[in-house]
């Protein structure tokens, strides 16, 4: 338990201790520490603004969502009016035709009547004139009678 | 592990384990009782003390070899393995090594902010060598007291004291470096005069009280290293002495064997805290000493 020469050893190997670990021990292993604490609060950070920006993207999205649905409706409302337009359209259209087709067939047969009109009435002159020959036994001179046949026929 | 000394006595078997193996210089005329035969030495010699009356007579011209060699050792192997790390210390996922290393500096590092507001860069690694280096001291206290010297023995070696901190030369050597880093900084922070004035000026500013003052905060100067440095001592040697102490029963009959087995169990848990308690005291001790040096008044 003697004081001795003891002491002044340790004293020598405490100093070198402390020195290699002042110059290759602790600067390096605090750096380290301190680079990652950093990295770590950098990290955070980037979450943090990811996590805003995420945010805000949905946001955006949300936005851009809602206006597409906008212009689809608009989009609809307006093929729906422009349907409903060429429906009016194509009715007004097919009722002119019709109308014109009503038309063209109602002089038609107009002309027929009127030519069958005609027609008859021809027949019915030559009919009169050959039925008043036979009543008659004699000819009838068509030129003759003629004015009389055409009031005739216009009686009809 | 005592048993075939059974006609050594307990008080033999207690002072062999509290011998350091020393080497030394014994002085001319020594006469040396070994082993029987009596040599009388004609001139100062270096050689191997056999027992306690060559240590007493080589004085101060003595070495304790088994504590310098394990203290260097656990010094070495502190600086390897905290240098290995720094090496490699990667700012990424840590492993676990590192870690380890690093639950270290963080402790000694929050204990220097704690305590030490200087900027100073020797202060942090002195506290990191000086917290990790007795930690380690203080753990071999751990290791059966009979096993290492018995080992040794077998390879020849007479004495083995394995735990540096229960020696006062390892424990004083180091809080009398701090007590010069101390006076150090205390002159290099409030220069001669401010130190001076310091020793002089309190507790009493007057003139006349110079003397006394001076004598007081003299006492308080040299008693921080001598306390710090003998309150490990005292707390590991006693410690120790305890389990050489337990380790006698060993001796006994089986039944005083398993009770001094369930004391040594129950004395080395106690130890657990004890061991880290010391390192973490001389530790603070040698912050506190260090920021008072810094603190200019």
């Amino acid at each position: 338990m003697s004081i001795n020469f003891t002491l002044v050893g340790q004293m020598v190997f405490f100093i070198v201790f402390v020195l290699f670990c002042m110059k290759y021990v602790w600067p390096p292993i605090t750096q380290a520490m301190k680079e990652r604490a950093d990295k770590i609060a950098d990290g955070l950070a980037a979450a943090d603004r990811a996590e805003h920006d995420l945010e805000m993207a949905k946001e955006r999205a949300s936005e851009q969502l809602k206006e597409a649905k906008a212009e689809a409706a608009k989009i609809i409302e307006q093929a729906k009016k422009r349907g409903d337009q060429m429906v009016e359209d194509a009715k007004r259209k097919a009722q002119e035709e019709a109308e014109r087709v009503r038309v063209a067939a109602e002089s038609e047969v107009e002309q027929q009547v009127a030519k069958a009109r005609e027609e008859l009435r021809s027949q019915v002159a030559a009919l009169a004139v050959s039925g008043a020959e036979r009543i008659l036994g004699d000819t009838v001179d068509a030129s003759k009678h003629s004015a009389m046949l055409d009031k005739l026929s216009a009686e009809l | 592990m005592a048993t075939e000394t059974e006609t050594v006595d307990t008080a033999y078997y207690i002072q062999h384990h509290l011998q350091n193996l020393v080497y030394g210089k014994l002085p001319a005329g020594y006469e040396r009782n070994y082993e029987g035969h009596v040599e009388v030495l004609d001139e100062a010699k270096w050689t191997w003390a056999h027992g306690a009356e060559d240590v007493a007579a080589m004085g101060f011209n003595a070495v304790h070899v088994d504590s310098l060699a394990w203290s260097f050792g656990l010094g070495v192997l502190f600086c390897l393995l905290f240098a290995s790390v720094a090496r490699k210390a990667s700012t990424g996922v840590p492993g676990k090594l590192q870690n380890l290393v690093e639950v270290f500096v963080e402790f000694t590092q929050n204990n220097v902010r704690d305590t030490f507001h200087g900027r100073n860069p020797v202060i942090a690694p002195l506290a990191l060598t000086v917290f990790v280096w007795v930690l380690l001291m203080n753990m071999l206290k751990l290791i059966p007291v009979d096993l290492v010297p018995e080992i040794m023995k077998l390879f020849g070696v007479e004495y083995q004291k394995i735990v540096p901190s229960t020696d006062p030369n390892i424990t004083l050597a180091m809080s009398f470096g701090v007590f010069f880093l101390i006076i150090y900084y205390s002159i290099k922070v409030k220069g001669i005069g401010g130190f001076a004035k310091e020793l002089s000026l309190q507790p009493f500013n007057h003139w006349a009280f110079i003397p006394f003052n001076l004598l007081l905060e003299t006492i308080a100067l040299i008693a921080k290293p001598i306390s710090m440095g003998l309150r490990l001592f005292g707390n590991m040697y006693a410690g120790e002495i305890i389990f050489i102490l337990i380790a006698t029963m060993f001796m006994g009959s089986l039944a005083l064997g398993v009770f001094g087995g369930l004391l040594q169990v129950s004395w080395a848990i106690f130890h657990l805290l004890v061991i880290p308690l010391q390192a973490f005291i001389f530790m603070v001790l040698t912050l506190v000493y260090l920021s008072m040096a810094h603190e200019d008044h």
